[in-house]
């Protein structure tokens, strides 16, 4: 981690006890604070309350509106603290701690650096214009506002782009900012800026999208080296008391499990799953997401990259062993591309997967939040369909799963609130007539919880 | 190709083509981006980290193939004979040793750098040309290629600034985009991604409906720019008529099924259901129909409704660039080298200049078999320059390479590497004067 730069700590913290101006702080560098046990564990747990209900909501499909809602709730009722002057404190130490368990695995890494994003995003709403100026200068942002002649001349495109997204025309005071189009992706994807010349023109308005896309790049750098994050967060754990430092660890191993789930990326012994059963399980215990792209890829012999990463890390999961997978994926796609196409375009991906190729890192399943995340385009099955399908596409989808027409009006209805996972489990609990009281958050959680139902005596024997 | 060629084509006739025309030195040159020079600046590594595939005869497929010169490659090449070359990222470390790497940390063997890159397959297009299906392009057709190119080079320059665009046409049904620019190499897979989605316009999914979908008050500058100076066009003059857009009920039907005023549509059917006679012969039906369909979509009492926007969305459905997004999201997706040749149809995979992207016409493009022929016809006589290809008609497409795309770009790469070696020692200096 950088050196604490003299200037920043004025940001950081504030040296009298009156309650400080809310700021964001920008976690360059771990406090220079003692710390003591009770609160390194409490406060992470408090911290993680809040990023674990950011992740329910985007998974939920929440708008933005309701989201900036959430998040400041969240952040009311659990980062308060009864000393005014510790509230600025808590929001640094809990997040300290929280990288410390989070920089461990590259899934682990990428989920808190994404609810983290979230987070900041949504606070910088909520600052005064002094407040979100003074972080813009932290990023040298201010000195990139476009002046009054390069205004005039762009003013008719900066008004077409704002048409084009259904706002008011900028007034001749607005401040626009010119910065290298990589810095701001999210609105170069959305066409929400005029492009010249390599140059992203953002207003005012959207410095959030800036900004965020700057603490990222920041957070993401340190994230990456692990190491660096170990050694800085041992140095400063030291202030922890000595005859404490035993129980340190624990509570740093409970913080990583407790909130995440179970762990899918290993396949459990007794789930080994062989090829001769896929077909059986496909109908009794895959979710509608695999359970549709294991049909499309039995109809089209052929699943496009999207779909075979989802449905191919779920098949890991359930225990499809290497050789059968690439049997499986063989079996479908030599009737479409051909032996030979598949065993040098496709056989590689499935290998990648199982981490046989390529990084070596072992692909994670992925999660219903990634998944109801994600954006299918032309062409792709993958995605949630509770998300993604049209509502008459999802209707004949679920009749064809067995879902009797109660049932189905029930989901639905938690499909138009946007309760994708809900949805879900209703489904789940439709088809097996038991209740899911958990929900469901994971294809593989999905595809266990059903095994158990249908099959009890199986796993008694873990 | 006949069947006779194609089977002469695995036995023998790439070893002339790879032993005597291939343009080794050409390609060498580009992918090492300056470093092949004697600057202390450069980096000799660089050239040896870039990945090469190949495809064999006999369907073996290598991947993780590199080289630290251009002799090397030659040779591999000339041995190998590989049915088809494709080129890969630069890898932090020499991606052939990948697996002494990989017992450390996994981070150590990554992609570091990666032309930014565009693949337009034809037959993402189906579902909107008559002429011909999957495989298949004629004259007819060829130009949304042309509209592709057109629409996405010109943005690229003008507003992403980038300057180093290699466009090459896939010896088949498509054409291939390399953006070559050293910010280009270096962007994120959330950049690229994020210049992918800012040229689609496709909405939905195969489960939910798929279409253009152009919301808001005012086109965005890039689709109002495109569509005035490229789609309009090329829509109204060229594939309205080339296609037959509006001939037959079941085309007109599904431009119909776009308005979505119901009352509009019945009106312009029950007109071009009964009043086949009363157009007159020498107007083409297409154009007629069409000058009827904007009239009504734009005239000022339907002006309120938002279907002005309606004619805009039929013109991008038919003539919009349909990129293969995931080639453009990754850093490591493999793309076909240029010059290698299509095994199927013999096609050299030419560059193609985007300022005379009108010109170009796959049908013509030479065959491996017709540059054989002119090597024989050239005889012994030897060349000034010693190249063997300069007499035939692969000269053209290299000399093309060479000054639209290479020579600028080995400029603009010494530059760069001159300037950021003083920057270098600048730092350096200032560090030891403190
Ligand atoms: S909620 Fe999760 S498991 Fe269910 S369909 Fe959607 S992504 Fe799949
Ligand atoms: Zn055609």
């Amino acid at each position: 981690m950088e050196i604490v730069r003299p200037h920043s700590h004025r940001n950081l913290f504030s040296s009298n006890d009156a309650a400080p101006a809310p700021t964001i702080p920008l976690y360059r560098s771990a406090p220079p604070l003692e710390v003591r046990l009770e609160d390194f564990e409490s406060f992470a747990i408090d911290r993680l309350r809040v990023l674990k209900g950011i992740s329910d909501g985007l998974s939920r499909g929440k708008k933005p509106d309701e989201m900036e809602k959430l998040v400041s709730e969240l952040w009311k009722v659990n980062m308060r603290h009864q000393h005014a002057s510790e509230v600025l404190n808590k929001d640094i130490i809990s997040h300290f701690v929280l990288r410390l368990v989070y920089c461990r695995t590259e899934d682990l890494r990428k989920w808190f650096l994404s609810m983290e994003c979230a987070l900041f995003r949504y606070r910088f709403r909520f600052l005064t214009t002094e407040a979100q100026r003074a972080i813009m200068d932290e990023f040298d942002i201010t000195c990139k506002a476009v002046n009054i002649m390069e205004f005039e001349s762009i003013k008719e495109k900066l008004g077409q782009v704002a048409r084009s997204m259904g706002q008011p025309l900028p007034t001749g005071d607005a401040i626009f900012y010119k910065v290298p189009f990589e810095d701001v992706p999210e609105l170069v994807a959305g066409r929400r800026v005029l492009l010249s010349q390599g140059y992203a023109y953002v207003a005012m308005n959207q410095v959030v999208s800036l900004v965020a896309t700057l603490f990222r790049s920041q957070l993401s750098k340190t994230l990456i080296l692990t190491n660096s994050v170990y050694i800085c967060c041992r140095k400063w754990t030291s202030s922890i008391r000595e005859q404490e430092k035993h129980r340190l660890t624990p509570i740093v191993e409970a913080l990583c499990s407790s909130y995440l789930g179970p762990d899918f990326s290993q396949p459990k012994e007794y789930a080994e799953i062989s090829l001769k059963d896929i077909d059986q399980l496909a109908k009794t215990s895959f979710p509608l997401c695999m359970r549709h792209q294991f049909d499309k890829l039995k109809e089209d012999h052929h699943l496009k990259h999207g779909g075979r990463m989802q449905l191919g890390l779920f098949l890991k999961g359930v225990g499809l062993n290497l050789d059968d997978a690439l049997a499986f994926w063989r079996a479908e796609f030599s009737k479409k591309v051909g032996l030979e196409k598949f065993e040098k375009e496709y056989a590689y991906t499935i290998r990648h997967n199982y981490g046989k190729e390529g990084k070596r890192t072992d692909y994670t399943p992925y999660s219903c939040y990634k998944i109801i995340s994600s954006t299918p385009g032309a062409g792709d099955h993958h995605g949630c369909p509770y998300r993604h399908f049209s509502e008459e596409n999802l209707r004949a989808a679920l009749s064809r799963m067995g879902v009797n027409s109660r049932a189905t009006e029930d989901v639905m209805n938690k499909v138009r609130n946007r309760h994708y996972q809900l949805a879900c489990t209703l489904t789940f609990e439709a088809l097996h007539g038991v209740p899911c009281d958990a929900g469901i958050n994971h294809p593989n959680q999905y595809f266990s919880d059903s095994q158990k139902i249908l099959h009890p005596k199986k796993d008694s024997s873990t | 190709m006949n069947p006779q060629q194609e089977s002469d084509f695995d036995s023998g006739a790439l070893k002339p083509y790879y032993g005597k025309l291939f343009p080794f030195a050409d390609m060498f040159k580009w992918m090492s981006y300056g470093h092949d020079g004697k600057h202390p600046g450069c980096d000799q590594s660089y050239f040896g980290r870039r990945e090469f595939s190949f495809t064999l005869k006999g369907d073996f497929y290598l991947r993780f193939q590199s080289y630290n010169n251009v002799l090397e490659l030659e040779n591999s090449i000339k041995d190998k004979c590989p049915l088809k070359i494709d080129i890969g990222p630069v890898y932090t470390v020499d991606p052939a040793k990948r697996h002494a790497y990989a017992q450390s940390d996994n981070s150590v063997f990554t992609p570091v750098e990666r032309e930014l890159i565009f693949d337009i397959d034809m037959t993402d297009y189906d579902d909107i040309r008559y002429c011909c299906k999957g495989a298949d392009v004629c004259l007819d057709c060829w130009p949304l290629m042309t509209v592709a190119i057109k629409v996405i080079d010109t943005s690229l320059r003008d507003e992403f600034g980038f300057k180093h665009i290699l466009w090459v046409y896939s010896g088949r049904r498509g054409v291939h985009c390399w953006v070559c620019d050293g910010k280009a190499r270096r962007l994120t897979n959330e950049q690229r991604s994020a210049i992918a989605e800012y040229y689609r316009v496709y909405k939905g999914n195969e489960n939910s409906h798929k279409k253009v979908s152009l919301t808001g008050g005012a086109l965005h500058p890039f689709l109002a720019t495109s569509y005035t100076n490229v789609l309009k066009d090329y829509f109204e003059k060229k594939l309205l008529t080339n296609q037959n857009l509006l001939a037959t009920e079941e085309r007109y039907e599904k431009i119909l099924s776009m308005i979505p005023d119901e009352s509009i549509a019945s009106e312009l059917r029950g007109r071009w259901q009964d009043n086949r006679r009363s157009t007159s012969a020498k107007e083409d039906i297409n154009v007629v129909r069409w000058e009827q369909c904007k009239q009504l979509l734009q005239s000022g009492k339907h002006k309120a409704q938002g279907l002005r926007r309606c004619v805009e969305e039929i013109v991008f459905s038919y003539t919009y660039p349909r990129l293969d997004m995931e080639v453009s999201k990754h850093m490591n997706h493999l793309l076909k080298a240029p010059f290698c040749v299509h095994p199927k149809t013999g096609r050299v995979c030419v560059p193609i200049d985007p300022n005379r992207c009108d010109e170009f016409d796959p049908t013509t493009v030479p065959t491996l078999f017709q540059i054989l022929e002119e090597l024989n016809n050239e005889g012994l006589r030897a060349d000034v320059n010693g190249a063997e290809w300069s007499g035939t008609s692969l000269g053209n497409a290299v000399r093309l390479f060479r000054s639209s795309f290479l020579e600028p770009l080995q400029k603009a790469c010494k530059e760069e590497i001159e300037r950021s070696y003083n920057l270098k020692l600048q730092q350096s200096k200032n560090s030891i004067g403190w």
